[in-house]
């Protein structure tokens, strides 16, 4: 592999998507939404799970803010930075694709 | 006493048979031949039971697990439960198509290990010869599926200063994760602790290496580090607390809390087809043995980090410290602590190293010898 990697940083255009081999699935055991990675499982709250569902690969960023700001009757400045630092930190951990 | 939760994680170790010969390896001393195989209806029928009890992410290692004929099988069962499947391997000796036919059954990831970021150290380590390129080749054929990959380099004296290479060499492999593992003393790895052991120096170069790597490769690849237990403050939380959220089963369907569990000569274990694995993992007199925080001595029983790290690991408070129930030795507040110090300075102060290592093989020992 001859080209430079580089770390994806997030922008308002971005359609984030959940990357291949994380998954979010439905723990029937544990009654709770658990994201499988390699060697490691999240138990995202309620308020990542819905920026993860989110994350379907056609939504852009401006779009997911203006939904999350529907959903909780927040506005879409006050929650932008939370948002994008959360797609951010999910993008560096390989848990999120820009 | 805390109600019992649900295991989350379990390492299958489908076979002791491998390729390579590490004298790092985590195996038991003792190590199973062939006919000692649970065989592919014992596994399937474990795999569901996990699933039921709540198991959601199995890692499938060894010895060398695809060396098991029915790996596809294994994977297909597991994917159809929706457990999040990991493959640990040498990649050496894959056939062709067998990486393509695992990916279609939905293995979920692959660890791929390195003994030494170039050929010569990987065939040292492992003493096996054209291993390297065929562990290049293997990456890949990972990489070429779509399949994430985790390059894993346990790292010792006679690796530590390829840390800067291990690194370029995951870069170019694709990788998205590297595990700069350093040894844990268990197993083969007890066996060759004086020959493994690194001097001090060349740990604290290696830290500085890793935390510099970590932050420059933010987003690129992340790098976990594994820290060698000798030079620790405090102790690792083991299996994450023994018997807590995760177990072993060895290749002839025996259960373990750890992989090293059976040094601990005054636990007996159970066989999955004696017992049910739920069984088992309930009422197991071993998996109950040091659960929780119960059967803690001081100086653990009173210390506000008994429930961060769970008092350390068990085996090693034996292997040192003589009683399985002790603290772990790499914790400062340990007794013990000060052997963990003079076992550096046996293994590296002196010329106790001849240049061979007792590598790994099936029958070579009988009864562990430390």
């Amino acid at each position: 592999m001859s080209e430079t990697r580089i770390r994806a940083i997030v922008s308002p255009q971005s359609r984030p998507a959940l990357k291949k081999h994380a998954r979010l699935q439905y723990d029937k055991v544990r009654g709770a939404w658990a994201l499988l990675s390699p060697e490691r499982i999240f138990w995202p709250n309620e308020v990542s799970l819905d920026i993860l569902r989110l994350c379907n690969g056609r939504n852009e960023v401006t779009q997911m803010i203006a939904i999350l700001a529907d959903q909780y009757g927040a506005d879409e400045t006050e929650i932008t930075l939370d948002v994008t630092g959360f797609l951010q930190e999910w993008s560096d951990k390989f848990l999120v694709e820009l | 006493m805390e109600p019992v939760l649900p295991p989350i994680g379990m390492l299958a170790e489908l076979t002791h048979r491998c390729p390579l010969q590490c004298a790092y390896c985590s195996n038991p001393v003792e190590l199973l031949k062939a006919n000692r195989e649970m065989d592919t209806g014992g596994w399937i029928s474990l795999f569901e039971q996990a699933a039921d009890l709540g198991v959601l992410q199995v890692h499938l290692s060894g010895g060398e697990p695809t060396l098991r004929t029915d790996l596809v099988e294994l994977v297909r069962c597991l994917a159809r439960r929706g457990v999040y499947t990991n493959l640990i391997t040498a990649g050496v000796g894959i056939s062709e198509g067998r990486i393509e036919a695992l990916a279609e059954a939905g293995l979920d990831h692959i660890q791929l290990s390195f003994q030494g970021a170039f050929a010569t150290t990987t065939e040292k380590i492992g003493n096996a010869r054209g291993a390297h390129e065929k562990k290049i080749e293997t990456a890949r054929r990972v990489r070429a599926t779509g399949l994430p990959l985790t390059i894993n380099a346990p790292i010792h004296r006679h690796n530590m200063n390829e840390v800067p290479d291990f690194i370029d060499l995951a870069l170019d492999l694709g990788a998205e994760r590297l595990e700069i593992a350093n040894v844990q003393y268990a197993g083969w790895a007890l066996l060759n602790r004086d020959a493994l052991m690194p001097q001090r120096a060349a740990v604290e170069r290696q830290v500085q290496i890793v935390e510099e790597a970590q932050e420059r490769l933010r987003g690129i690849m992340t790098i976990d580090f594994v820290t060698p237990d000798y030079f620790a403050i405090y102790p690792k939380p083991c299996m994450g607390g023994w018997a807590r959220d995760a177990f072993m089963v060895a290749p002839d369907g025996t259960v373990l809390p750890c992989h090293a569990a059976a040094t601990i000569k005054t636990l007996q274990f159970e066989r999955f087809g004696d017992r049910t694995l739920s069984e088992i993992w309930h009422d197991s007199a071993a998996f109950k043995a040091f659960r929780g925080t119960d059967w803690m001595q001081e100086p653990c029983r009173s210390c506000e980090r008994k429930e961060i790290d769970w008092g350390g690991c068990r085996c090693q408070a034996m292997a040192i410290a003589g009683d399985a129930a002790a603290s772990d030795p790499a914790c400062i507040k340990s007794p013990f602590h000060d052997r963990m110090g003079a076992l550096i300075d046996q293994a590296t102060g002196k010329k106790s190293y001849d240049g061979t290592f007792a590598y790994r093989r099936i029958g070579r020992m009988s009864e562990p010898m430390v």
